[in-house]
Parts: structure tokens; sequence; C-alpha cells
């Protein structure tokens, strides 16, 4: 938020802030209330739903964001969640001490700006406000940019059109809205006053209801999504005080939606055609971020931001169901635009959905798959992306944190998301470790399968190889699995190595996936479509693992090797360093052994065990906030193993004596060093 | 029974024990509940919002906590009791307490509702059973040091205001 907000403002935001808190049991609101108070929020608390909607009814501005527990006797929390997005378009929070993937997805889905997990942490709350001004920014930046010029949206619309994909649209209008607010500090004031005292830019809401939307989107039909205009579609729907900007901006979402829908799937390899070459990491990066920016932006009301979904206790919030989980929600949902499918959902929330249902051939329209469960990442391989090169990163990739290498494109693209959604996780492409992906590696052939108590928490995605065996598998099963990298180059790993560190001798990236917490998704590399052999074993313990394609090339190629980390996170990593050329599943690696994986698990660590190192396969992973320790350390373990490999690289606690050489390392030895400590 | 140092502290009530030993009277007893685990860090949040607008903000979360465990206790052995249970509305319950002995900072509590909530999945009656006792005991054991908490942090309260005023 831009620090006009946090100081210079009359009003003091976030200071101040208007919060409805619901929940019916009277000790957590009770807690709830004194957390909030302690954050210097106006607090007002009720312990039923029905009250909450009667107070948020009797004056829509009285309030600025609603904080609501799941389970409620009186009414359900999503159902409230679905009630006040429609009607009253307030940012809503949920709350639940249930943090299973599926419930915070379907929170997501619903229209949560965030989910939190009980006990709630004051250092949440303080974060809070974030989704207010985030909202109230975006709309206002429709508002005025489709007052403006409506022609000039419609013309970078269809630049988008063109090729660009919609994320480079979407980041040209962040962009704008960035530049604006940063360069006009009268127009952020502006913005902010708005909670106080309604500004002459304020419109009045309209609310698109289902019916509402309805009308809409068969008046866009009528003329064709090309050819209508706003002034058309006002015409037609006919509704008594909507106005053309009202339309306009409704619009505009909806063409985003569309664009989202069909471009996704064509967007890599648009990026990549945009991006440029074999960078597939910057293709990523660019999609990433265009999503990125698109999601925190608000695309749709009713789409959460990035980063501002944060889990709690496990893991931290579980941020990973954003947006992304609405994709992978949708597929059930008819796939017809405009189709309003439930009276109850927010119209936004439909177009949001609809985005889910995949275009027609694409099947990974999940950019937003890259969530957990929802994905069957056996479904991203690869055909619909770009086929990069087998090259490799560029040097600096690694440090860029891109971990794929072209070909998967689009995987990392999608699993960056889920990444991104991470908690409070501001995907920043800083330049070393803005990016990572983390790599899960998967021993070879062997079982590998470090138990380390601390990594109780994270999920790990195993990627099988097929001639791994089970280590995936039982790293989902044991509780302490550790996501364990091996590289797995078996051959000549291109040079492009990631960060120029990564030997080209990693192939295997694996991602892991924190279970738990419902945010992360990690994505591991899938097989190798054309090697028949991977099996992508994605497994993780909430579920929430996806699966990356593997590369695709046949081609030992370097195994791309990102590690994101949590910046909270302590990792230790271990690698398998059976080396490569001996197995050809894991080449001496490091051993990273990942400790105190408690509560932090926010971020998103992808490990990728690519075997055959394509390292496009892996794409990457990026979770939340970069972790430079840790990708320093990853370069460090990248650049020693190629073959000696003495493994341990201990982040912070205790690092695991491995003096494992590459060599003959087998499981068991990684076991037992790993035990001695 | 109250433990030991509450008799001692409680039976000479005219006992003019200075603010100071109470205070680390006190401060003992919650650090022996963190050490053995009744309390955890959650619990501190409690603490860090209780402060001079509101100070029994402590006091009031604790006796919200005991009643809701009480009620919730009750209700489970009813529940246990049955010829026939039925496991999903004992694992609803189980689930509010262990909500809410999360939200105080209950570890121990919160621990034995999670293992309570396991055999409820396994739909094992005798697992139950035994859960719940387990459940029991320790809310018990730490509702007697809830009790003497709050009788140490009325004491010096009162202390307080006596000197204020």
């Amino acid at each position: 938020m831009t620090v006009e907000e946090r100081k210079g403002n009359a009003d003091q935001f976030p200071v101040g802030m208007r919060v409805l808190a619901v929940d019916d049991d009277p000790l957590c609101l009770k807690l709830l209330e004194g957390l909030l108070r302690l954050c210097r929020y106006n607090v007002t608390t009720t312990d039923k739903a029905i009250t909450a909607l009667k107070l948020l009814r009797e004056n829509k501005d009285k309030f600025d964001l609603v904080i609501s527990d799941v389970h409620m006797p009186d009414m359900d929390g999503f159902k409230l969640l679905e009630l006040v997005g429609l009607e009253m378009d307030l940012p809503v929070i949920m709350l639940s001490g249930n943090g299973e993937t599926q419930t915070v997805m379907k929170g997501i889905t619903h229209g949560a700006c965030d989910y939190l997990l009980k006990p709630v942490r004051i250092e949440e709350l303080r974060n809070i406000w974030q989704h207010v001004i985030r909202r109230r920014k975006f709309e206002r930046r429709c508002h005025n940019d489709l007052d403006s010029r409506e022609d000039g949206q419609k013309a970078q619309i269809v630049k988008s059109e063109d090729g660009q994909g919609a994320a480079d649209c979407y980041e040209k209008a962040n962009k704008k809205r960035k530049d604006q607010i940063e360069d006009d500090e009268d127009d952020s004031e502006d913005n902010m006053q708005e909670n106080e005292d309604p500004s002459s830019q304020k419109k009045p809401r309209v609310v698109w209801t289902v019916e509402l939307h309805r009308k809409f989107v068969v008046a866009v039909n009528q003329l064709g999504i090309d050819k209508a205009v706003p002034k058309k579609i006002l015409d037609l729907m006919n509704v008594e005080k909507l106005t053309r900007e009202n339309v306009a901006s409704h619009l505009q979402k909806y063409r985003l939606y569309l664009k989202r829908l069909s471009a996704v799937a064509g967007q890599q390899a648009s990026m990549a055609a945009a991006i440029g070459g074999r960078n597939s990491s910057y293709l990523h990066m660019a999609s990433f971020n265009g999503l990125r920016n698109y999601y925190a932006t608000g695309g749709s009301r009713q789409l959460p931001t990035l980063g501002s979904f944060q889990p709690n206790g496990v893991l931290g919030r579980m941020s990973c169901p954003s947006a992304l989980g609405m994709h992978g929600l949708l597929p059930s949902q008819t796939g017809q635009l405009g189709s309003v499918p439930n009276s109850t959902s927010n119209s936004y929330n439909d177009l949001g959905k609809i985005q889910g249902v995949t275009s027609p051939g694409n099947p990974q329209m999940n950019l937003l798959q890259g969530l957990p469960g929802t994905l069957d990442l056996d479904q991203f391989q690869q055909p619909k992306f770009v086929q990069e090169p087998k090259k490799h990163l560029p040097a600096g990739l690694y440090g860029s944190g891109l971990a794929a290498g072209p070909s998967t494109g689009s995987f990392p693209n999608v699993t960056n998301n889920p990444l991104l959604l991470q908690p409070n996780k501001q995907h920043d492409r800083s330049g070393g470790l803005g990016n990572y992906s983390s790599f899960r590696m998967s021993p070879s052939s062997s079982d590998f399968e470090i138990d380390l108590q601390d990594i109780s928490q994270f999920p790990r995605i195993s990627r099988y190889d097929d001639s791994w065996q089970g280590a995936v598998a039982s790293s989902r099963d044991s509780a302490n699995a550790v996501p364990i990298l091996a590289s797995s180059s078996h051959n000549n790993l291109s040079p492009g190595n990631i960060g120029g560190n990564i030997s080209s001798r990693t192939p295997h990236a694996a991602t892991k996936i924190l279970d738990e917490s419902p945010n992360i998704v990690a994505v591991a590399p899938l097989s190798d479509p054309t090697s028949n052999n991977v099996q992508n074993q994605v497994c993780s313990r909430s579920g929430s693992t996806i699966a990356m394609p593997a590369g695709f090339d046949n081609d030992p190629k370097l195994s791309k090797f990102n590690i994101t980390g949590n910046s909270r996170q302590k990792w230790d990593y271990i690698f398998n360093s059976n080396e490569i050329s001996s197995t050809s599943l894991n080449p001496s690696l490091p051993n990273l052994r990942i400790t105190n994986a408690t509560a932090q698990c926010q971020t998103s660590e992808s490990v990728f065990i690519n075997k055959k190192l394509d390292v496009d396969a892996i794409g990457q992973v990026h979770f939340g906030a970069p972790h430079v320790t840790q990708a320093c350390m990853i370069d460090k373990l990248i650049s020693d193993s190629q073959q000696n490999f003495k493994g341990e690289y201990a982040m912070e606690t205790t690092s695991l004596q491995t003096g494992l050489n590459s060599t003959g390392c087998s499981l068991d030895d990684v076991v037992n060093a790993m035990v001695k400590p | 029974m109250l433990p030991l140092c509450s008799r001692v502290l409680l039976s000479h009530p005219f006992s003019p024990m200075s603010l100071m030993a109470l205070r680390e009277q006190l401060n003992m007893l919650v650090n022996s509940m963190y050490i053995e685990g009744l309390l955890d860090q959650q619990f501190q949040q409690l603490q860090m919002l209780q402060d001079a607008s509101s100070p029994g903000f402590v006091a009031e979360v604790i006796n919200l906590f005991c009643e809701d465990a009480e009620r919730i206790l009750t209700e489970l052995t009813k529940l246990v009791d049955q010829a026939v249970v039925d496991f999903q509305k004992v694992d609803a319950y189980v689930h509010q307490l262990k909500g809410s002995s999360s939200s105080v900072g209950a570890q121990n509590v919160k621990l034995a509702c999670i293992q309570f909530r396991q055999f409820c999945e396994e739909n094992n009656k005798d697992g139950c059973l035994n859960a719940l006792n387990v459940v029991k005991h320790h809310y018990y054991l730490l509702r007697n040091k809830f009790d003497t908490m709050l009788q140490l942090e009325q004491r010096i309260q009162a202390y307080d205001s006596k000197q204020q005023n």
C-alpha cells in the first residue's frame, strides 16, 4: 500500500477501520475483538449472522470490512459471505478452525478476500486492512479508466488479444494504477476519503445481482462480444438507474474473464513469444506477474488477492486456494459464459468461476489449477505450452527464481500462481531469490524419505519417476517427510543452469507442497510425457499438491533446481546425493534437510525433481516471498554438487552432517545421517 | 482439591501477602503452566490483550472458556454413553472444544481433543470413551490452575485498587 496512505492521511487509515466481527463462539468473538482493538480498528461484534446482515444492510457505508466465522448455527458462513459480497460488496475475511484445503477453497470461491485459521494471531489481523484498500483502489481505477477512456480500454483489450496475454493487460492496468497512486497523491487521498466521506468520484455502488448479470450477458451475447458497447448494452438491458459507467466497468471485467478463459492456453505461447525465446522463466515470470497483478488488483471483486491469503497455524493461512481455486473448482460448472449458475453467488464469482471452465481444448485453464487438489496435473502436460528448446535457463535464471525451463511454460505459471497466493507473500521478483521454485527432489530409486520432525507440516510432493520408487508416496505418509532434493541429472544438463549454479545436473525437482497449510501448492514437475517414465505423483498431506510436468525433452537436461523458501522457514535441505551418473536419478546433490517446518510453512516450496532434467518441465513454482538465504544455499549446493556432494546444508538449525558424497549415497545413509543429530 | 500452594495462599485470607509476593506467585504459577504444557503461546496473546483499558480481559476469557468447555464435556459424556454413539455429533462437539481450547491457549486440552477426534473418525467407541476421560483430566487440571490464577489476579487487583484509594 502506498506510503501516503499509511502516514499522511486525514483519516489515519487503517487506524479506525471499521470492522464487523461475526462469530457464534463467544470466546473466539471476545478474543477477536480484543485483537482487533489492539490493532486500533473500530470493532463491532455480533454472534449472529442475521444480526450482522441487518447491521450491514442498515447502512452500507458503516463498515469497511467483515470478518466472519465459517461455522455458525444460524447461517452458514459462506452464505453470509456471498450475501455480503453481493449486496454490499465489502471485503469479507473468513475465519475457521478448519484449515482443510477444500474448505479454504470454498471460502475463496465464494469470494472471501482472505481465510484465517483459528486461533487468530495478531500479526495476521494487522494486515487485513490491505483488503479494503486493494478493493477500493481497483474499483476506482476501473471507474476512472472507463469514464475517461473507454476506447482506450478497448484498445487495451484488443492489444491483449493480440497476444500480449491477459497478464500484460493486467500489468498495464496495474501499473497505471500504481503510477497514478504514486504520482497523484491527491487522487489517492481522495480514494482514502472514500472511506469517510464519499468523494465526488465515488459512485453509488451498483450491485451486480444474478439477475442483472444475466441481463447483461444476454445483451452482450446479442450484440456479440466484440461489438458490445456499454451504451448499447445499457439500452438492451433496460434497467433503471444503471449508468453507462457501471455497464462499462462490468463489461471490462467480463471481458477480462473471457480473455482469461480463452487466453490461458494461448497465453503461455503468447507470453513466450512476447517474452522471447527460451526463457521460459521470463515467460513465467511475466505471466505470473501479470496474473498476479491481475489478481492482486482484484480482477474480480471476488477474487482473492494474491498474497492476501494467509494461512495460519500450521502453515499459516492457506492462501492457496485463492483465485486459483476458483478456477479449479469450476470444472463442474457449466462452461457457458454468462450463465449464472447459482443464484446465491455473486455475479463476479460467477465470472471467476467461468474462468475455471477451461476453454475448449485447454485443460489447463487452470492457471489456477495450481491449487491443490483441484489440479490434475497430469493434464498439464505440456502440449499446450510452448515447448522451449531445452535450453536452459539463463544463468541468471536461478536467481530470478524461475525454475522451469521453457517447456513447462505454463505450468510454472500455474503453479506459481498458487504460490503467490501464499499468505502475505508478495511475490517479489527480486532479482535473486524472488522466485524460487522449490524443488523437491525425490530420492533416487530407493525410497528415500527423510523424516524430519520439523517437516511434519510440509506436504510433500514427490514425483515419481518410474525409476524411483515410492519416494513420493512415502513422503505423503510420513509425517515428517522431507523434501529431498535430488538431482537427477542424467545427462548433460544444459549449461544454462539455473543461476548458473545449478549444475545441470539436478534434474530433479520435486515440488513440495506444504500440506496443511492451505496455501500451498507446490508443483511438481510432471513427468516428461515423452519419456513415459515419469509418473508424477504428487502427494501432499492435505492433498494440495500439484504435479508439474516434467521436462519434455528427452535429453537429459538440467534439472532445475529452485527452491523457494518462505522467509520464515528454515530449511535444511538434504539432498540425496545419489548421483546422477549412477542412478540417473539423483545426481549428486546436496542433501537438504528441511527443518523447522513448523508454522512457517507458508511458502510453497516446491522442489522439482526432474528426472529427465528437462528444465522446462519443472517450471517453477514460486512461493511467496523470496527467500534469499535459501536460494543462496541452494545455489551453493548446486554448485558444489556436481559430484561430491557433501550434503548437508543447514539453514538454520541443526544440520545434518552428511558427508554423503555423491557416489553411492544411499537412502539409508541419508536417513542415518538425518537421524544423527 | 486445590493444589498446595493455593491452599496455603488461601487458607490465610488475612495474611498480608505483599503485592510483590502475590505477583511472584502468579508469575510462577503461569510459568509452570507453560512449562508443563498446560498453556501455549496463544495464552500469551491473551495476556497481551489485557491492559489498563481492559483489566479483566484474561479473567473474562478464561471464564468463557470454562463455561464453554464444561457445557461441551457434559454433552459429550451423554453422547458417548449411549449404546449407539453418534460419532458425527461427538466429533462436532470435540471440534468446538478444540477450537476454544486452542483460542485460549489450553494446549493439553487441545491435544487431547485432537486425539479424541481420531477416535471419532474411526468410529471407535471405546477409544472415544477413553479419549473423553483424558480430555476431562486435562481440562480439570487446567481449571484448577486457572482458578488459582484468577484468585491471585483478583487479590492483586484488589491490592492495587486499595493502594490507589
